[in-house]
């Protein structure tokens, strides 16, 4: 199988790269790990004229402390995720569902951007970054704007990004001293996207849960924040009633596709059980 | 479509070739430079039998433009043996434990073991099956796939290699 015919750019600066989106129009797309753009243009499912390359742009890669944040250029890869102290440090459910991403080959090239920006309900991360309130920096024809996570996914492929504008960074409040946290993720095989997958971080004051938030993979067309089911627990010791409440409340907004990874019955009831999961193995962690 | 000049370093030498932007890395390796080791498979990013080792990264080649290979420094199956025409611990490991059978997916299972131990030289049997967990096999069942990368791991630290116990 080979893409459609196409031309292709290499800009070496974000506004080079922004220019040329905008000029070359809707037939234009950003390549970054190219992991799952690339396979989509080989099924002729994707059949852009145009492939602006992100990785000739010094400066959209790397991992930086920036306060009380963690800054992540668009264009980091899960491989580098994985190899970072400061990640596995101040963020280490991001490194934990880092490795339930597809395989090794896969992660050396998928970026931290292509992953967000493309607005697939099976990607891991955009849960996550809704779980731990990151905001997007987002390039454009216009000028540059921070975005929430909560407020970018608007349906499947379907975004906040504006007609020329790229996501370039990641800005991540490190997560509480002391948290606990997990990503449950149910799939078919290693390398899959998730049947049902959830994220949580909490924090744990005398033995009761003191804040919580929880996020679901693949069980809409958008990632949610589930925060029903957040406030279920708030405030218990994490008792089965209270676990109950919580994956009930968060089955209730799940609308999950019917495909291949099962029913529509079967995806909201495992969705409950990674939730139960979820939420368990966080509390055990939480100091 | 015009077509690109581009050059990069496979198994050491230096190569060029015109493509178009949309032809893949594999196609570029096996039908330009005729090292047709790299095997295709799926075609679909799931396999792993296209994996080379570019820039330190094992890589789906059939998941990368050539024109994204410029400059680059690329090893395939066939730079892969000792410079004496030996056999490389790991081609010896899955000779000696008979870790192919039909042998399509070897050339990709051999790059991909040969970059997990370069960065992980003693790779727990966990850490080996999640280091290729992105190359398939449909004979061996794995089995014999993970003692010839255990016995390579053995013989590049020196150790004499010991099958566990079944």
């Amino acid at each position: 199988m080979i893409p459609g015919p196409f031309s292709y750019h290499r800009p070496a600066s974000v506004a080079d790269a922004v220019n040329l989106l905008s000029t070359l129009g809707d037939e234009a797309r950003p390549l970054a790990g190219g992991h799952s753009l690339v396979p989509m243009m080989k099924l002729r499912l994707a059949t852009p004229d145009h492939l602006v390359d992100l990785h000739g742009i010094a400066g959209l890669k790397g991992i930086r402390r920036d306060g009380s944040k963690i800054v992540i250029g668009a264009m980091t890869t899960q491989h580098e995720l994985l190899a970072s102290d400061e990640i596995a440090h101040s963020l280490p459910i991001l490194h934990e569902t880092a490795l339930l991403i597809a395989d090794p080959q896969v992660r050396y090239r998928g970026t931290i951007g292509g992953n967000l920006a493309n607005g697939d309900p099976g990607n891991d991360l955009p849960a996550l970054m809704l779980v731990l309130g990151a905001f997007y920096r987002l390039e454009g024809p216009g000028g540059g704007r921070d975005i929430a996570a909560s407020e970018f996914y608007q349906g499947a492929y379907f975004t906040a990004l504006e007609p020329g504008e790229i996501l370039t960074s990641i800005s991540i409040p490190a997560a509480a001293a002391g948290h606990g946290y997990a990503y449950e993720k149910l799939k078919r095989k290693v390398g899959d996207y998730a049947t049902a997958a959830a994220a949580v971080v909490l924090t744990m004051a005398g033995g009761k849960i003191a804040t919580c938030a929880i996020g679901l993979t693949n069980l809409h067309e958008t990632p949610l924040l589930a925060t029903d089911a957040a406030n279920a627990v708030i405030g218990s010791s994490l008792d089965d009633a209270s676990l109950r409440k919580a994956a009930a409340a968060a089955v209730a907004i799940m609308s999950p596709a019917a495909d291949a990874r099962g029913p529509v019955e079967y995806r909201k009831h495992v969705g409950g059980i990674m939730v139960t999961r979820a939420l368990t193995r966080a509390a055990a962690r939480a100091s | 479509m015009a077509k690109t000049h581009v050059t990069m370093k496979v198994n050491g030498a230096e190569v060029e070739g015109l493509v178009e932007p949309r032809t893949l890395l594999v196609h570029f390796i096996r039908e330009n430079l005729l090292l047709t080791g790299t095997h295709i498979g799926c075609e679909t990013t799931h396999c792993g039998a296209c994996t080379v080792d570019i820039d330190g990264m094992s890589v789906k080649s059939c998941t990368m433009l050539a024109v994204q290979a410029e400059g680059s420094d690329i090893t395939t199956i066939e730079g892969v043996a000792n410079a004496d025409g030996s056999l490389s611990a790991l081609q010896e490991g899955f000779r000696m434990m008979h870790g192919l059978q039909c042998g399509f997916c070897t050339p990709g299972m051999i790059l991909r073991a040969q970059r997990l131990l370069q960065e992980n030289p003693s790779p727990t049997e966990a850490e080996i099956r999640m280091g290729i967990s992105g190359n398939f096999c449909r004979c061996t069942g794995y089995q014999n796939i993970v003692r010839a990368i255990q016995y390579a791991a053995d013989k590049i630290n020196g150790v004499e290699f010991k099958e566990a116990a079944e």
